[in-house]
């Protein structure tokens, strides 16, 4: 407002129109985008309500009707949830996966990164990093297939050949004690090779003179790895590190939904709090648990979000989110 | 002298890189999780080549008794169903990406401009909504019961129009390529400001617009999940991965839904070669992928990398 000369009004009253007509076409252009978080982001959020509710039907029918009508329940939807023995099996799957999920997934990319890097065959390098990371563009329903190949209990590879030795054929399917490994597994074959392109990419970008000092002053290749290309890649590794730990909470639904085909069997050690939620809901209808457990994901996984947060502002400033 | 120099010359070839042994544990290591990343696609390749008769005799095998394109032909045979969600598959992702390209590009932009008062506002609208949500079953109920997305189109593809994960990388690449200047510049030459996005901005951003439509596009073509959610009756409008999903549980669904009449369609059922008619599908959607794989490497690391960390 200052710069604008007071002494000439038309100037200023043209200034100022089109400063408003510019940020009124900014906004313009934000419209559909805010429209559309507004729809499908705000306004669900006033489902969380439901948690809290009985929810059923009334007359009229209508969404907004019923949840007026639902009666308070406070936090007995949360009193039943806890009261269930599945829900102390689904948390403690969710984190155990998700943690082992983490450190494997860290600490093998960083390896394989290192070891691409140090690979003289260019073409080696370039050819395995592309077949690493194709998985990651294939859905958890393609991959099912891909298991269901080797595991099929009629037409499967792996049951095929134990009946052909003469052993009796595991019935993969039914039996949950194999899939926190299969699992693991699957995790690792789909999103492995991006991370490992991930952190080579920051290898890459590391400067080269940097190695040639350390080869000038007599460091051996293990030691310019653990002096040179760790140190750079440290910022990096906490960061995503903090960020995954942030998601803790959140499982991918694909993974633990389709890869082990929805079987009942395998709950026990498939059975995440996504896919708790979905099927609470979908088959047995229970709204109000389903909420709660929804919330309850998304209340600790905000503060989750907020605590690592604070810790990456103090690591490096630059990577936080906020 | 002689005999010392060949030694020290090989040597030099290979200085500060790390020994030949460990190198070839290298080649092993990594060689070994390349062949554990792409031999289930290959064996899936392999079965759906395979006879029916094979599959029944030894299963699933590396090495088939006999060979047969078989589950390619009835692939073409049952069209109605099956090209039907192929189409279906290609019809979400050209519709959902070009949408949702436009739609971030036109948020981000707002958001990238440091003398638009209100970008701090539209900026926390869209972060708040990466760190807390209504979940699955309000979002659910909301959008089926108030906004009509059930069984039709729209339901595939309205909730993955936008995400506040692609407007930051969007604005990155907007930031890292964009010199104020020439806004400025554009704006004094009269430029209005959907034309200096188009003529000026657009052009040096293309390729971050590449980068945000190739993982779009590879989102709505992987896409299962809203079929599951969202589509329960009208098979009409199922995409090729979600029917993949149902033959996984429903042997038949393709003999049930497919529109052949009478003595044909008991003739069809009967032969059917499901086995391998499924592996053929499934070779089916991921060869779209395959091809675009190349584009994928290029577009997808860069932006990828940028929203790793500030996503």
């Amino acid at each position: 407002m200052s710069v604008i000369n007071p002494r000439r009004p038309a100037v200023a009253a043209s200034l100022m129109g089109s400063q408003r007509k510019k940020a009124l076409l900014l906004c313009s252009m934000a419209a559909p985008g805010a429209l559309w978080l507004l729809l499908l982001r705000y306004l669900p959020m006033f489902g969380i309500v439901l948690a809290f509710k009985d929810y059923r039907a009334y007359k009229p029918n209508t969404f907004w009707n019923n949840i007026l009508q639902s009666e308070w329940v406070g936090f007995k939807n949360f009193a039943f949830l806890f009261k269930s023995p599945d829900t102390g099996v689904m948390i403690r799957n969710t984190l155990l996966y998700n943690l082992t999920f983490i450190i494997l997934g860290l600490v093998i990319a960083v390896a394989f990164a290192i070891m691409l890097s140090e690979l003289t065959r260019r073409f080696a390098a370039k050819t395995y990093q592309t077949l690493m990371f194709f998985p990651y563009f294939l859905s958890w329903v393609v991959a099912s297939y891909f298991l269901l190949a080797f595991l099929d209990q009629t037409s499967g590879m792996i049951p095929n050949l134990q009946r052909l030795s003469g052993q009796t054929a595991i019935d993969w399917y039914q039996s949950p004690e194999y899939w926190p490994g299969i699992l693991i597994g699957a995790n690792l074959w789909k999103n492995l090779g991006y991370s490992t392109v991930l952190y080579l990419a920051a290898i890459t970008g590391i400067d080269r003179t940097q190695y040639e000092a350390a080869a000038v002053d007599g460091a051996t290749k293990w030691q310019q790895i653990r002096h040179v290309t760790l140190p750079n890649l440290r910022t990096m590794i906490i960061i995503l590190f903090i960020l995954n730990v942030g998601k803790i909470f959140n499982a991918d639904f694909g993974l633990f939904y389709n890869v082990p085909l929805n079987s009942g069997s395998l709950y026990s050690t498939t059975q995440v709090i996504d896919t708790y939620v979905y099927r609470a809901y979908m088959n047995s209808g229970s709204v109000g648990m389903s909420s709660a457990a929804g919330l309850l994901q998304n209340a600790v996984g905000f503060v989750c979000i907020l605590a690592t947060n604070t810790i990456v502002r103090r690591v490096d400033p630059e990577s936080s989110l906020f | 002298m002689l005999l010392h120099q060949q030694p020290t010359k090989r040597r030099n070839l290979r200085l500060n890189t790390i020994s030949l042994p460990t190198e070839t544990l290298f080649h092993a290591i990594l060689m070994l999780f390349s062949l554990f990343c792409i031999v289930p696609f290959l064996f899936v390749v392999i079965i759906s080549f395979t006879s029916e008769d094979s599959i029944r005799q030894i299963g699933y095998a590396f090495v088939p008794q006999s060979w047969s394109v078989q589950a390619y032909q009835y692939v073409f045979k049952l069209g109605d169903v099956l090209w039907r969600s192929y189409f279906n598959s290609f019809y979400i992702t050209i519709i959902g990406t070009a949408l949702s390209v436009l739609m971030t590009l036109l948020y981000a932009y707002p958001l990238f401009r440091k003398d638009f008062r209100q970008r701090h506002f539209f900026n926390f609208l869209s972060f708040f909504t990466m760190i807390f949500g209504g979940g699955l079953v309000p979002t659910y109920i909301i959008c089926k019961n108030v906004l009509g997305l059930s069984e039709n189109y729209a339901a595939l593809i309205v909730p993955m129009l936008f995400s506040p994960f692609n407007v930051i990388i969007m604005r990155t690449f907007l930031q890292t390529s964009v010199p104020t200047e020439l806004i400025e510049a554009a704006t004094i030459d009269g430029s209005g400001e959907y034309n200096t996005l188009l003529k000026v901005v657009l052009p040096i951003v293309k390729p971050g617009v590449a980068t945000i439509a190739l993982l779009n596009a590879l989102a709505y073509w992987n896409e299962w999940f809203l079929a599951l959610l969202y589509i329960r009756q009208n098979t009409e409008v199922i995409p090729l991965q979600y029917l993949l999903m149902k033959m996984q549980r429903n042997a038949d669904f393709i003999a049930k839904n497919s529109h052949l009449l009478g003595a044909d369609a008991a003739n069809v059922a009967v032969n059917l070669p499901s086995q391998s008619l499924k592996m053929a599908l499934v070779v089916l959607i991921v060869v779209p992928i395959a091809c675009a794989y190349p584009f994928f490497q290029r577009f997808v690391v860069a932006g990828l990398t940028i929203g790793s960390v500030k996503g």
